[in-house]
């Protein structure tokens, strides 16, 4: 096991600030604050290898985790460690085997070239010159940085800083790697690059990945078990197809038919959509066999092309956060 | 020790960079070190007490203290201040590498890069000034000597102060309200504006007693020779006592803020 998370408790104390100039006066001498739980009791374990997804709506507590498990914050209440170590105690010690991407945050020099930036950290880091070399090259290759390196930082597309963030947290080889939002903001084709790339770190070098995001074809292609949760509290924690069944079991049918308009009702189903003579249809295997429903649809509609999947996982998850009111 | 020479490095090199900041730098200070000696000037002409030192040396205290503006700390780091304001300070907490030390060699170039730049220029237009308004050259070499180790001690000081404003901001957000306190009092206090000798007697007792007195009338008044070479250890070690207190100080603060830290924005 690498990282343990025991009933993780964090309050943030907030000064409340109420509106007007007379409350402002008042809050000069007189602050009152508001305490605001984060993380309610958060408890998980991750072995080693594992790329994790770690989702849930803002605010949720995504980000506090990440910061406590990082060694940024300490934890009001509860424990964690990570290869071991308790990463908010003996902070500096614990920091050099884990590797952090905030996708919203910037840790290379602004006015300097990317590669400064690399040459800065592999001194910060203590690598040694012939495993940073080897590690470097490897990296760029990877991520297809050959050409960009010498470019000032503010120069670099999103996607291109991006790829730049993640080869700079992996220069020196972490164990671990925490990567909050690293798809944020970016365009198709730079997802896909980062995502490749997060697939093949985790496989070749077995680094264990916690990855936090919105974005749910991350969690599609990259993680086999994904961690829900909602208002400071773990909602859900498994393989994605256990998220699945546990919020809703059915299946999506999509049918392309001739003119007709035959209607229907057909038991463990429900049309989602009609779109001209596209029919989109939920159903629940348990109930209906797929094999059943096509051909008692067939016997109504002519059918001209068919298609089964699963519902997007964004439906599932909004569906959970509906079910738990959050 | 590699790291923070890469960081001032790094820092430095970077700094070298804005050169249109430094020549408008040159142009403030060369236009403020005119006004403030011309004032002394009128000063000095217009009484024949004995004064505690003579006009070239109160002249060249002020330009010492023009071209040495950027070492002195009446600001802090804005990169830093800018990390914490953005949040972007959560990247320095995951470096394996002491925030207060980090942020002490980043200080030492920010004090030292612009300073390269402005100083040269400077120094060489005062002493091209005519005899009443310019600088004098010091009176041998080991008032020269004396002065670059006290530059270098006043060196320490301006970096443990401009951390200790660096690490406030991290409990006001911004910082402006520190700095603007911070900078009239080092501007006062320094000589930066009128020369700490020239201060009623039991005002400037105190101000020598101050770390601030190191940062600009120690080094100034070996380069005039006003203070004796000899007394060098004294002045010194003065300086240094002081950049270990302020350095205590700042590692302690530090220390205490980074356990109840927050994270600006998501």
């Amino acid at each position: 096991m690498v990282i343990l998370a025991k009933d993780l408790s964090k309050t943030y104390r907030i000064p409340r600030r109420k509106p007007g100039i007379i409350n402002g006066l008042k809050s000069i001498v007189h602050r009152e604050y508001d305490e605001i739980l984060a993380l309610d009791k958060v408890s998980f374990q991750i072995d080693e290898g594992e790329l994790v997804g770690y989702i849930g709506p803002n605010e949720a507590g995504k980000s506090t985790t990440i910061k406590i498990l990082s060694g940024i914050l300490t934890p009001s209440s509860g424990e964690c460690k990570v290869l071991g170590k308790i990463p908010y105690k003996d902070r500096i010690n614990y920091v050099k085997d884990i590797g952090v991407v905030f996708g919203q945050r910037t840790q290379l020099w602004w006015d300097l070239p990317v590669i400064d930036s690399f040459e800065l950290l592999k001194d910060i880091y203590k690598i040694p010159p012939k495993d940073y070399l080897k590690n470097k090259e490897e990296l760029i290759e990877w991520l297809g940085l050959t050409n960009i390196l010498n470019i000032p930082v503010r120069q670099l597309s999103l996607g291109q800083k991006m790829c730049c963030e993640l080869a700079a947290s992996l220069l020196h080889s972490p164990k671990v790697l925490f990567l909050d939002e690293p798809t944020i903001g970016l365009d198709a084709v730079s997802k896909l690059a980062v995502r490749e790339f997060i697939k093949k770190i985790n496989k070749e070098r077995g680094v264990t990945i916690i990855i936090t995001t919105h974005d749910m074809d991350d969690i599609e292609t990259l993680c086999n078990r994904v961690i829900v949760i909602g208002r400071g509290q773990i909602l859900s924690d498994g393989p994605l197809i256990s998220l699945r069944n546990a919020v809703s079991k059915d299946r999506r049918l999509i049918i392309e038919i001739e003119e007709g308009d035959n209607g229907f009702n057909i038991e463990g189903t429900r049309l989602v959509n009609r779109d001209k003579n596209r029919l989109t249809i939920d159903f629940d295997p348990d109930i209906i066999s797929p094999a059943n429903l096509i051909s008692i649809l067939s016997t109504s509609y002519k059918i001209k092309d068919i298609l089964i999947e699963n519902p997007p996982i964004e439906e599932i998850i909004a569906k959970l956060y509906g079910r738990l009111n959050i | 020790m590699r790291a923070y020479l890469s960081i001032i490095k790094i820092r430095f090199n970077l700094l070298l960079q804005y050169r249109v900041a430094a020549i408008a730098g040159i142009i403030t200070q060369f236009f403020f070190g005119m006004i403030f000696v011309m004032v002394l000037h009128g000063f000095y002409s217009s009484t024949s007490k004995p004064m505690p030192i003579n006009f070239h040396s109160a002249a060249t205290y002020i330009w010492i203290g023009q071209a040495m503006l950027g070492m002195m700390p009446w600001n802090g780091d804005k990169e830093i201040q800018s990390l914490i304001r953005t949040g972007d300070v959560t990247y320095e907490l995951i470096r394996p590498i002491d925030l207060y030390d980090y942020w002490f060699a980043r200080a030492f170039a920010l004090r030292t890069a612009p300073t390269f730049l402005r100083a040269i220029p400077l120094f060489t237009m005062a002493l091209l000034l005519p005899k009443d308004y310019g600088m004098i050259l010091p009176p041998n070499i080991f008032a020269f000597l004396a002065w670059i180790v006290t530059t270098f001690g006043a060196l320490l000081i301006s970096c443990t102060i401009t951390n200790i404003i660096n690490i406030t901001t991290l409990y006001s957000i911004s910082g402006e309200g520190i700095i603007r306190l911070l900078s009239a009092i080092v501007n006062l206090f320094s000589g930066l504006v009128v020369p700490l000798p020239l201060f009623p007697d039991k005002i400037r007792q105190i101000l020598y007693l101050l770390p601030f007195n190191g940062l600009l009338n120690i080094p100034a008044r070996f380069f005039t020779g006003d203070i004796p070479f000899n007394k060098l250890i004294n002045y010194f070690g003065f300086q240094l006592i002081w950049a270990f207190i302020l350095y205590v100080l700042g590692k302690w603060i530090l220390k205490k803020k980074i356990k109840n830290i927050i994270v600006q924005g998501g």
